[in-house]
């Protein structure tokens, strides 16, 4: 009986009116093209080639021969250098996130209200955020010569730029009923930031700032290549002597260090938010 | 007490949102302002406290203008007039007493504030308030795990420690359940009568601002319509305000 019923509303529906046509394709095809176009003329201006990385897997295998056996005795003299790197980091994201929350204050349009403070504040970090870490870290060595603290310097500087970024977005996107709460009953502007803006994003920002302390042992492992202390002064000294059994060491070291820390920072992470 | 005296506001875009509005409220009175949506309840209510600032004419607050007031001084009157809002409008992730003593930043300085070193009679205070809503045993519970009605109750608690002398609440209710938009308006009522703190109130249940209200006042298209206390508030005026026969879903039904 159901049957019928349904075999009979079918017959009853009206035809379908005028069906829009589906969307073209055309959009996707070409966008496709275009990638494919880009990747070829890049590939083609800088002479890569398969061929050549097809050639080049004989001397990996030599260089993957002479790195092992690792040279195990090799982790003790680098302790203190990897603890070094460690150090950095700490104090350039710590530094870097103290100066990121007043200029991401500045940089949110919704706490300043006027373009002339905020769009000002905004280049500023756009601009930091254009120089890679290792020229600032390069600029600072030649300034104040060799050793931790122009590394120091060069992450706080990148931390900033970072955290401020993650912060004011996130800043430009908070509920924005504390706030007009705030204001209802007198708030001056620090109370108001610190009643109506802060507690909402003060969990993000210790995520961020972990977050950047990560990416940061990463970068201070290198940035002892051009001089700012830490673990990479020895990567340019193993390589240059071609000792690829201690350069494997230090990787090896470097690995465990960076994963145990990306490890924990991320377990923290998921905590806070 | 608050007067009006000839406040209009007309938006950028031409818009009238408040044509000519000539009122006084007394001390004391339970005002519910009614209307369509859009007809101005709540351009009326934050032109007040000047969450909304008006184009023509002056509000003045216990005889203190604070349509001229500037800096600290338009800080001071805010400080006495409470506000209640359709959202909440707490701060999620802190605590409820967190919340409920930002009412008292106005009362110190910023220094002390922002340290969080309120003094013990701000936090007795900030205790008693969320006692007399009936909900002390949240007040170490973050904002967000309390229900609609709870929520609402701590944004009453936070007018009590700010010991406002004016309470505005828009749409206190439009979000929660018939059930706790009685208790929330029950708590209201009985603030404005054991306190004696003056009430004005947005809301588009009609038979809820009978049953609470000591006085009317209508609003349609940005003017005063309607002024009276409730016995005069018939379901015609009504009609004549909201221009239209009353509806099904202004009324919230039998009280529970």
């Amino acid at each position: 009986m159901i049957n019928t019923e349904l075999n009979s509303g079918k017959q009853t529906q009206k035809p379908l009116g005028h069906i829009p046509s589906p969307p073209s394709k055309l959009k996707h095809y070409l966008t496709v093209l275009i990638v494919i176009g880009l990747l070829w003329a890049s590939a083609y201006k800088t002479d890569a080639t398969f061929e050549e990385l097809i050639l080049g897997f004989p001397e990996m295998g030599k260089l993957f021969n002479e790195m092992l056996p690792p040279d195990w005795a090799y982790f003790k003299p680098i302790i203190e250098p990897m603890l070094e790197t460690i150090r950095m980091a700490v104090l350039g994201t710590t530094f870097g996130a103290i100066l990121a929350i007043p200029l991401s204050l500045l940089a949110a349009s919704n706490v300043v209200k006027s373009k002339v403070l905020f769009y000002p504040t905004r280049m500023l970090l756009n601009l930091n955020r254009t120089i890679p870490d290792l020229l600032t870290a390069a600029i600072f060595v030649s300034i104040f010569g060799l050793g931790a603290f122009p590394g120091i310097l060069a992450l706080t500087l990148f931390s900033l730029g970072l955290i401020s970024k993650l912060l004011y977005e996130t800043i430009e996107a908070i509920d924005k009923g504390p706030l007009e709460a705030m204001t209802a009953v007198g708030a001056n502007k620090m109370q108001w930031i610190f009643f109506g803006v802060v507690p909402q994003i003060s969990a993000h920002f210790m995520s961020y700032t972990l977050y950047t302390f990560e990416v940061n042992v990463r970068a201070a492992a290198v940035l002892g290549l051009v001089g700012a202390g830490g673990i990479g002064h020895y990567y340019e000294k193993t390589l240059g002597f071609l000792q690829y059994d201690r350069v494997a060491s230090i990787i090896i070291f470097t690995l465990v260090i960076v994963l145990i820390i990306d490890y924990t920072s991320t377990k923290i992470r998921e905590k806070l938010l | 007490m608050i007067e009006f005296k000839n406040v209009s506001k007309v938006y950028p875009n031409g818009t009238i949102g408040l044509n000519d509005i000539n009122l006084t409220i007394e001390p004391g009175e339970f005002v519910v302002i009614v209307g369509l949506s859009g007809a101005g309840k709540s351009t009326l209510l934050r032109s007040i406290n000047r969450l909304h600032e008006i184009t023509d004419g002056e509000i003045v607050i216990h005889g203190q203008s604070i349509t001229k007031a500037a800096g600290k001084e338009l800080l001071k009157i805010r400080r006495d007039i409470g506000m209640i809002f359709q959202n909440f409008n707490l701060v999620k992730r802190s605590s409820v007493l967190k919340n409920v003593l930002s009412g008292r930043v106005g009362y110190h300085s910023t220094l002390r504030t922002v340290l969080g070193m309120f003094p013990k009679e701000d936090i007795d205070l900030s205790l008693r308030a969320l006692e007399r809503v009936n909900i002390l045993e949240k007040a170490y519970s973050r904002a967000d795990e309390l229900s609609g009605g709870q929520q609402q109750r701590v944004s009453i608690a936070r007018a009590l420690a700010q010991e406002a002398k004016i309470i505005l609440a828009d749409e206190p209710v439009a979000s929660l359940d018939p059930l706790t938009t009685v208790q929330v308006m029950d708590d209201l009522q009985r603030i404005n009568r054991e306190l004696g703190i003056t009430t004005i109130v947005n809301l588009h249940f009609i038979d809820l601002a009978r049953q609470y209200a000591t006085r009317i006042i209508g609003l349609r298209a940005g003017e005063v319509v309607f002024d009276g206390p409730v016995s005069d508030a018939t379901d015609e005026k009504f009609s004549e305000i909201y221009g239209r026969e009353i509806s099904k879903d202004e009324l919230l039904g039998e009280p529970v």
